[in-house]
């Protein structure tokens, strides 16, 4: 392992992006500080980003909506004269490992999504103010965005390059917003997405690329303007105070394992396998609202969010090798409810509806996750509500059934709440049981009809929530057995086999991202034409082109 | 037959590309042409538009007799389109063609790369017209006004050039293009030109002398690089303009050399020994050499900044496809492919300037802009002659390339003139020794006034030694128009 990618920061250690709020607005400014990319070798010239870049834009997101509630627009700007954003850096590309490039994506791909959704969930509309040349990655991040405006000067303008130029995809949602989002004509996005230069002022307008484009000396009052409009449409409240995200509480452990202050992560280098235990909530529920953001960060709902999140992050980036991720917990299962019952309960409260959200997204990022993912439902656990939708959203569940010889703790169970039927759908706009019961509608109405009652194996058997159900005399042997197999197959043919199961039903612009165009970038990400010692993303910046092998596959 | 040579006047656009028989072209042109006059009308003060000057028209593309003059109003100047005679069998002289035929039309694959050198060279010709748009209203000369409206008719020459190529060879997309170089406009808040340095008004005529010096022979080695372009009419469109340009420099050189000598001869007058005896030198009424040094650190400068980062994927790109070749291209013995030829460039390593060897292709910028200083040293000695002559104990030379960067692996760092890394502080306390100052500008400016009477020039400058087209001193350069 060379150095460990660290996905906490906060705007103090920012070297690439300023955040100011004004009342309703806050403006984000790139500005990529060439000489601080994540690793050596590269330069991060006209605003060109790397996976460094994109964990400050991801925190600064998080904490707009986090520490400011009162924020309902969300200006993104360059700070760079005559150039808003270069994109993903091509160096960075081509000297990168195949899985960090795919990893860099994915990681991409679902901050972009977090700040699409903000508006529409959240009431926080993110407008993008372009000036100067708006090109691939950059252009995927106005893409992402509400509304975009481009200054019509006769050199700014929109462009995705990346098929021409270094024969590679617009990777980050490009492809797919022009035509799902922006619903571009797709002859015209034919063109587009064939031309190096881009599309400049009114063409963009035409072409459905850009929202508006305004001269400068309109500029700034059209981006004011927006602001205005869509902060109108925000139900976020002015008057309230935001909570810090304080720094996690995390011990990086000498075995390679994390201890923070909810969830633990072990590993298992031989056997190629992290565990990743979520404790229960020590404390009751907070009492009132009040009491909620009193506790802040501290709130086992948004610690626990938090904590899993960095973990899987860590996993993602840093432990390449561990092929299965096994998820256990412990703790009491009424007390998981009620702490989300409390917030289920106040989801009028901007605080309360946040943690939520951002469970969403949390089990989001499991579910995209390319490891084996298994549960296992052990006594002492507390898979209840939102910790039950990790059940759903791994590969395999193995639950232990009945009383276990010599364990004390109490018989492993399943809660089934609300937030199982609702509150964080998958990419595919369904629950996890909806698209687990795709063939059996029936099926998720009957385990609603049991939500509440914490159910033991048989039960839970019975309603197709696990997999598979051991007693204490199979259990040891049986679960043993499938890691190890797991662990023994091709992690290339897991990683299709799984992507492709757990994303059963229909398409949704967010299943195309991540299913069709990164499936295909992450192909196209393996094959000479482009990565190949000639090939056009090796040769970026020598002056020859690529070599390309001229048969179509 | 079409005459290749001579210019035809047949359409209302003079050429010698057989304008009025290629009729979607001249259609473009033609629908083009009022809003470059709409430009031009708006651009020049009105007085000067009406007054007629005596210049230079292209008549053929013959180096032995391409021109004519005559007096003639700016807005009827025939601006037209000249390409330098086709070479028979050119072949593409570098990069990965290198040896086969030059294309006559354009390689699909190089679309977009060659329509965008043409655009960035195309908005760098109007721009400096605009640059220098009132510098007639304080000309210390009938002569020098003439040079000036000389250089502008052929800067807009050079815009038509381009547009040509634009609408000749690159469709719609050309077309609209072509409309944009009108659209921007320098200094602009709305659009501003493409380049920095032409967005910055020329506010006297040492900066237009020290402009036409250093930032046309920017404009120069472009010009040399592109005529080595594989794609022929470029190459031929470039070869003639460098005719032009040739002219644009002459009075960059000698405006300077004049604006010297006179200072030498005044203070020399007045007995003046020390050329820092700054208040003094001023108080005559002409410019002191250290200010002109401080005018030449920053013209040398910022031209150097229009050569771009030392080291360019979109420079290796173009010369590897053979789009855009090097100074001289042909005068070089290598394979003109740089397969693995490399070249020294500046860098830093902890903090120390040090040169390393990359692969010459992606120093094709840097190798351009070692050219330009070489092919700008000599000016400089000429200048330098020109005061020993006078006696004056002074020599202007040319800063360090590091000094006063804003592009490149200089930039964000301070160096003095003579290239020594400094402390912002170290540099903030001196610089006022370098650079002009507002209080330098403000008195050039003082300096400033028209001279229009014929033979007469205004006191900071000498007479030239000849006159343009061998005329005697007093000779009426423009007749203005006096509304």
């Amino acid at each position: 392992m060379s150095k460990r990618i660290d996905f906490q920061t906060d705007p103090s250690k920012y070297r690439h992006w300023k955040v100011s709020t004004d009342g309703e607005v806050a403006t984000l400014t790139m500005d990529v500080d060439p000489s601080a990319g994540l690793f050596e070798g590269y330069e991060l010239k006209l605003n060109s980003y790397d996976l460094g870049v994109d964990i400050e834009l991801a925190d600064a997101v998080q904490r707009l909506r986090f520490e400011h509630p009162e924020v309902k627009a969300v200006v993104m700007q360059s700070g760079k004269d005559r150039v808003f954003c270069a994109g993903a850096n091509i160096r960075m590309l081509a000297g990168a490992a195949h899985a960090h490039k795919v990893n860099f994506c994915k990681f991409t791909n679902e901050t972009r999504n977090t700040f699409e959704a903000a508006g529409a969930e959240s009431g926080q509309y993110y407008i993008c103010a372009v000036k100067g040349a708006c090109a691939g990655g950059g252009y995927e991040l106005a893409l992402a965005c509400d509304h975009i405006i481009l200054a019509d000067d006769a050199s700014s303008s929109v462009a995705l390059p990346e098929v021409p130029l270094l024969a590679v995809l617009p990777g980050t949602g490009g492809l797919t917003r022009v035509t799902d989002k922006r619903k571009v004509r797709r002859d015209l996005a034919d063109v587009f997405c064939a031309m190096e230069e881009g599309v400049r002022g009114k063409k963009a307008v035409d072409w459905r690329l850009v929202d508006d484009a305004v001269p400068n000396s309109k500029f700034d009052e059209t981006v004011a303007a927006r602001v205005s409009e869509y902060a109108a449409k925000s139900q976020r409240p002015a008057d309230a105070k935001g909570i810090e995200l304080t720094p996690l509480k995390r011990t990086f452990n000498d075995d390679g394992g994390v201890t923070y202050s909810t969830v633990e992560v072990e590993v298992d280098r031989a056997k190629r396998r992290a565990t990743i235990t979520i404790n229960g909530p020590a404390d009751a529920a907070p009492a009132s609202v009040e009491a909620l953001h009193a506790e802040g960060a501290e709130t086992w709902m948004l610690r626990c969010a938090r904590e899993l999140d960095d973990a899987i992050l860590h996993l993602r980036l840093n432990e390449l090798e561990l092929g299965v991720v096994v998820f256990r917990t412990q703790g009491d299962p009424e007390q998981v409810v009620a702490h989300e019952r409390f917030l289920l309960d106040n989801r009028s409260n901007w605080l309360a509806k946040e943690i939520l959200l951002y469970w969403k997204r949390v089990l989001k990022r499991v579910d995209m996750t390319s490891r084996s993912l298994v549960a296992l439902v052990e006594p002492g656990s507390c898979f209840s509500g939102v910790l039950a939708e990790i059940l759903f959203a791994v590969d395999r569940t193995y639950m232990a059934e009945g009383d276990f010889e010599g364990d004390n703790r109490h018989v492993a169970s399943i809660t089934l709440t609300e937030a199982n039927f609702g509150p964080f759908p998958m990419a595919n706009d369904l629950t996890r049981l909806e698209t687990r019961f795709l063939g059996e509608p029936e099926r998720v109405g009957a385990a609603r009809e049991r939500a509440g009652e914490a159910l033991e194996a048989f039960d839970a058997n019975e309603l197709g929530l696990v997999t598979f159900a051991y007693d204490d005399i199979d259990w040891e042997d049986e679960v043993r057995i499938f890691l190890e197999e797991r662990a023994s197959f091709s992690p290339d043919a897991l990683t299709g086999m799984e992507a492709n199961l757990r994303f059963a039903g229909p398409e949704t612009m967010e299943t195309r991202i991540f299913g069709r165009l990164t499936a295909w970038q992450n192909w196209i990400f393996q094959r000479p034409n482009a990565v190949g010692e000639d090939g056009a993303l090796r040769r970026y910046g020598t002056g020859v082109r690529g070599e390309y092998d001229l048969r179509r596959v | 037959m079409l005459d290749l040579i001579n210019v035809s006047y047949d359409t209302q656009i003079p050429n010698n590309v057989g304008l009025s028989s290629d009729k979607r072209v001249l259609k473009a042109l033609e629908r083009w042409h009022p809003g470059y006059i709409n430009w031009w009308n708006d651009l020049i003060p009105r007085d000067f538009q009406e007054s007629l000057v005596y210049l230079r028209t292209a008549v053929s593309v013959d180096p032995k007799g391409w021109a004519k003059f005559d007096y003639v109003k700016m807005p009827e100047y025939r601006w037209g389109i000249l390409l330098a005679p086709q070479v028979e069998d050119r072949t593409i002289p570098c990069g990965e063609h290198a040896g086969q035929p030059a294309w006559q039309e354009v390689p699909g694959e190089y679309r977009n790369m060659l329509k965008r050198l043409i655009v960035i060279q195309g908005d760098t010709e109007p721009a400096s017209v605009e640059q220098q748009r009132f510098l007639a209203l304080s000309a210390p000369s009938l002569y020098d006004m003439r040079n000036l409206f000389q250089v502008n008719v052929e800067e807009g020459r050079h815009l038509w050039a381009m547009v040509y190529l634009l609408h000749k060879y690159f469709g719609a997309d050309g077309r609209e293009e072509a409309d944009d170089l009108l659209r921007r406009s320098s200094g602009s808040e709305e659009s501003p030109r493409m380049l920095g340095a032409f967005n910055e008004e020329t506010p006297d005529w040492l900066s237009f002398f020290m402009f036409t010096y250093f930032t046309d022979r920017d404009g120069k080695m472009q010009l040399e690089a592109l005529a080595q372009s594989g794609f022929d009419p470029l190459s031929r469109t470039c070869r003639f303009m460098l005719t032009e340009e040739a002219h644009h420099m002459f009075v960059g050189e000698t405006g300077v050399g004049r604006t010297i000598q006179r200072t030498c001869e005044v203070m020399k007058e007045n007995g003046i020994e020390d050329p820092y005896d700054i208040d003094r030198i001023r108080a005559l009424g002409v410019i002191d050499l250290p200010t002109i040094q401080k005018k030449l650190n920053l013209h040398y400068t910022l031209s150097l900044d229009l050569f771009g980062q030392e080291v360019s994927t979109n420079a290796a790109n173009a010369f590897n496809a053979g789009v855009k070749g090097r100074f001289h291209e042909h005068k070089i013995d290598d394979d003109h492919q740089l397969k693995d030829a490399t070249y020294p460039v500046w860098d830093f390593d902890n903090g120390q300037l040090v040169q390393k060897d990359v692969p010459a292709l992606t120093a094709i910028n840097m190798r351009l802009r070692d050219d330009y200083t070489k092919d700008a040293t000599g000016g400089i000695g000429r200048w330098n002659k020109i005061i020993e002559k006078t006696g004056v104990n002074f020599q202007l030379k040319l800063p360090h390339e590091s000094f006063n960067r804003k592009i490149g692996v200089f930039a964000d760092k301070t160096f003095d003139p003579d290239g020594n890394l400094l402390s912002g502080a170290e540099y903030d306390a001196k610089v006022g020794e370098w650079l002009p100052s507002h209080a330098d500008g403000d008195f050039i400016q003082s300096l400033m006034v028209q001279v229009t009477e014929p033979g007469k020039f205004a006191g900071w400058i000498a007479p030239p030694r000849v006159g343009i087209d061998n005329k005697p001193g007093d000779f009426e350069y423009v007749q203005l128009h006096m509304a």
